[in-house]
């Protein structure tokens, strides 16, 4: 794909949008042609992607279907009250979606995302399915030590799935691969953060979303030619929207008619938690050293505070207040999937926080097949004038 | 009439209770901790009391309190999709903490979250922590994604456990670690175990002695809340396996709301938790038709035992481990499939049934799955249920009854070679 021909912002993100609403992996299929080593879906939220690439796999983020997918055997894998990703992605792989795919990991997200990965290996034996226990402990001689046992035994199994063996260098390089890629990223969330009308995060959530479905060093061109696009576009200029951070939407993605909604009812988006595995490490990975213990320490001491992390020091929703002060957001929206245990079990939590330093907030769920968003827009249309009502006193 | 051993656990428990409700005036000190994974040996070597909140929440459920503390809960701000022993617990707690016996819990001393086997711990206990103002310690322990405990997952447990878990009892006791009580609690346990495990296979008998499901949440009583490992858990085990050995020399069916089943027309396996809020209801729906239960996978949500595994007090913290780690709901899917199929065939039973509660994700994401992969290996009919913990708002006795009535016709169809016709 040549993201350098495209001369506009909205078209380049247009086909950011068909190419990774294509559940067949078009840049997949494209790379395996190429390529001998394994391609590797993972669950949503954090993989480390780094080790993949080192070994020559091809990570791959797979974050379930959206509201242009009919489910027809998923629904059979799951009773109504549970979440809508697991029974999009089993339906992606039993429909051949995924059959480019040489295995899938599946982090420790909740409870659904770990017995997905058994319901994996029962149908899909032969292929390389593995439950990535990372630590709840974060010290390094407990929780770091285990981890790092867990990243040697996923090294071996990338190994015995036609992976190149561990290689120290390798994985020093593709470290400095993603720091370019994740700069990138966060580059871009600033510029959203500065001037927003020139970001806007429906087109930002689609640029990033085809990151994770093709090889990172195509992503870091994609995100390259986008950045200037965007940051360029003189036919973009500043409107009256509240400014909002959008919390909940880790795992199950929204469908992109509702962030489209958002911005309609008057939002910007400053922040968010979509497609984390971006933004899951603060900084840069250092690349001196032992690599392997650096992606552990990473993971233990520079990764934000998810809502699949145990909080255990820190106070909840202390993080959640720093982003709202950064972004200089003026409310937050949590919008959860119905039946998300992490977020909705936090949620409590957060907005004892939001509410102890006066920040505004609404919630609503949303599921990722939806397609009505009246509702939703009438709320996000009035929290956005009440934020901005509230301002001007 | 209550058998001997009913009476023991009843006096048991309400010893245990009377003494968390005296802690104020006698100075002993409470650990909040959780049934899988629970600790209960090293917690008492300590001299320190357990309190279970999810026991807490189902003795709600039993008790009719769970709809108004759910409600509390959810005007606090709680979802309606989440854990309704969480939102039990909460609303308990706002509502003045007063356990099952009616008299007030105390405040932990410390909160103890064993992660095994269930996310939601880790937000319950959050969720707990900013409650109360006490230490919390977290043991993490691994889930069995391949299939197996490894070395890796044994030793991280372990450090854990030194390094963190301990450090911290001792603190909160004033008492140092003492490896020989700690022994000693684990050879009870092992003690104790045995005797379970006889009561539990006892169901092998045609006609089984007990009901594995219902009266199985009596038997594992003492055994996954505050009694392993001590004399009285070995004592309660020893008098249950003279009743029900008794039972079985006189061919008596099991126990049931209604009295003893004389007729024992079906023998099902069942997989999920109960329904707590209609219990007895629910029980009953299954008596009715002359169903007993034989085996079930909920029994062993506090520790899998039938497969060999007992507490080694020659390894006291790797037998900690394991124990946590192979805890039901910290088993793979296929091992899941692989132990219904075993207590299918085992236990001769004519079917199982799943009873898959909304609450719990650990449990019921991919039970339907486990339907089919468990039927096309053992060629005997499942039946899926649906239903909740503790909130009664999700159990349609009509609906549940019509379809354990269908399943039970369906197993009689089979029986006269209906099916293959």
């Amino acid at each position: 794909m040549s993201w350098d021909a495209f001369r506009s912002p909205s078209e380049l993100a247009a086909r950011a949008e068909e190419l990774y609403r294509d559940y067949r992996l078009p840049a997949v299929r494209e790379w395996k042609k190429t390529s001998s080593g394994p391609a590797v879906g993972y669950m949503p939220i954090y993989v480390p992607r780094e080790l993949l690439h080192s070994q020559g796999a091809l990570p791959v983020g797979i974050l379930g279907g959206g509201d242009d997918l009919e489910i027809i055997r998923g629904d059979a894998f799951y009773q109504s009250y549970i979440c809508h990703i697991p029974r999009s992605t089993i339906e992606l792989g039993l429909n051949g979606s995924f059959d480019c795919l040489d295995g899938m990991l599946f982090p420790a997200i909740c409870d659904v995302i770990r017995n997905l990965s058994g319901i994996w290996r029962m149908q899909f034996p032969g292929k390389l399915v593995r439950y990535l226990d990372v630590p709840q402990d974060f010290d390094r001689d407990l929780g770091g030590a285990f981890y790092r046992r867990e990243l040697e035994e996923l090294s071996r199994e990338l190994v015995a799935h036609g992976g190149k063996p561990y290689d120290k260098e390798a994985l020093r390089r593709s470290i400095a691969t993603f720091n370019e890629n994740r700069a990138l990223v966060r580059d871009l969330y600033a510029l959203r953060q500065a001037e927003p009308w020139r970001v806007p995060t429906s087109e930002l959530y689609c640029v990033l979303r085809a990151s994770l479905v093709v090889p990172v060093q195509e992503s870091t061109v994609l995100l390259r030619r986008y950045r200037l696009l965007a940051g360029s576009a003189s036919d973009r200029s500043p409107m009256d929207q509240a400014r909002v951070v959008f919390t909940g939407a880790f795992c199950e993605q929204p469908p992109l008619g509702l962030i489209k909604t958002l911005e309609r009812a008057g939002c910007y988006i400053v922040e968010d938690d979509f497609l984390q595995v971006h933004r899951f490490l603060r900084h840069d990975i250092p690349t001196d050293g032992d690599p392997l213990e650096n992606l552990v320490v990473a993971f233990l001491e520079d990764a934000i505070a998810s809502p699949t992390r145990y909080i255990d020091r820190d106070e909840k929703g202390r993080d959640l207040l720093e982003r709202v002060a950064a972004s200089g957001a003026e409310g937050v929206l949590f919008g959860a999937p119905s039946f998300c245990d992490p977020a909705l079990l936090d949620q409590p939590m957060v907005v004892k926080a939001l509410e102890r330093e006066g920040v505004p907030w609404t919630a609503f769920k949303y599921s990722e097949n939806g397609g009505q968003f009246q509702v939703i827009r009438e709320q996000a249309g009035t929290f956005a004038d009440s934020i901005k009502l509230w301002s001007e006193v | 009439m209550k058998d001997t051993s009913q009476l023991r656990q009843k006096k048991m428990l309400a010893d245990h209770f009377g003494r968390l409700a005296r802690t104020e005036e006698t100075g002993e000190k409470s650990v909040y901790t959780f049934v899988p994974g629970n600790l209960t040996e090293l917690i008492l070597s300590f001299d320190l009391l357990p309190v279970l909140p999810e026991i807490n929440a189902l003795q709600s459920g039993m008790r009719g309190k769970s709809r108004e503390y759910i409600a509390v809960a959810e005007r606090l701000g709680h979802s309606e999709d989440v854990c309704t022993y969480v939102k039990s617990d909460i609303g308990m707690m706002k509502s003045g903490n007063v356990g099952p016996t009616g008299e007030r819990l105390p405040a932990p001393s410390l909160l103890l979250l064993s992660y095994t086997g269930c996310f939601t711990f880790l937000k319950w206990f959050e969720l707990l922590k900013e409650e109360y103002h006490c230490p919390i310690v977290m043991l993490h322990v691994p889930y069995q994604g391949d299939g197996k405990i490894t070395e890796s997952m044994r030793t991280y447990v372990v450090e854990q456990l030194r390094r963190k878990v301990i450090p911290l009892m001792e603190e909160v006791s004033g008492r140092a670690y003492d490896e020989d009580r700690l022994k000693e609690a684990l050879a009870l346990s092992a003690k104790a175990e045995d005797d379970l495990v006889w009561v539990l296979e006892s169901a092998k008998n045609r006609p089984s002695p007990i009901d594995a499901y219902f009266g199985g949440v009596y038997y594992i009583g003492p055994m996954f809340s505050a009694f392993r490992g001590t004399q009285g858990a070995v004592d309660y085990y020893q008098s249950l396996r003279s009743e029900i050995e008794q039972r079985v020399r006189e061919r008596r069916g099991p126990l049931t709301p209604d009295g003893e089943l004389e007729n024992e027309r079906y023998r099902v396996v069942v997989e999920g938790p109960p329904n707590w809020t209609s219990f007895r209801e629910f029980w009953k729906m299954f008596a009715d038709e002359g169903a007993v239960v034989v085996a079930s996978t909920y029994t062993k949500v506090g520790g899998v035992y039938d497969t060999g595994f007992r507490h080694d007090p020659e390894h006291p913290l790797e037998t900690l481990a394991d124990y946590c780690m192979g805890c039901y709901t910290n088993l793979s899917l296929p091992q899941r499939v692989s132990m219904l199929a075993r207590y299918v065939t085992d236990y001769g039973a004519d079917g199982f049934l799943i009873n898959s509660v909304k609450s719990c994700n650990s449990f019921s994401a991919g039970q339907l799955h486990i339907l089919r992969e468990v039927e096309n290996r053992v060629g005997r009919p499942g039946g899926f249920i649906e239903s909740d913990l503790v909130d009664p708002r999700y159990f349609s006795a009509s609906n549940i009854k019509n379809r354990l009535e269908s399943y039970f016709q369906m197993i009689e169809q089979k029986r006269s070679g209906g099916a293959s016709a």
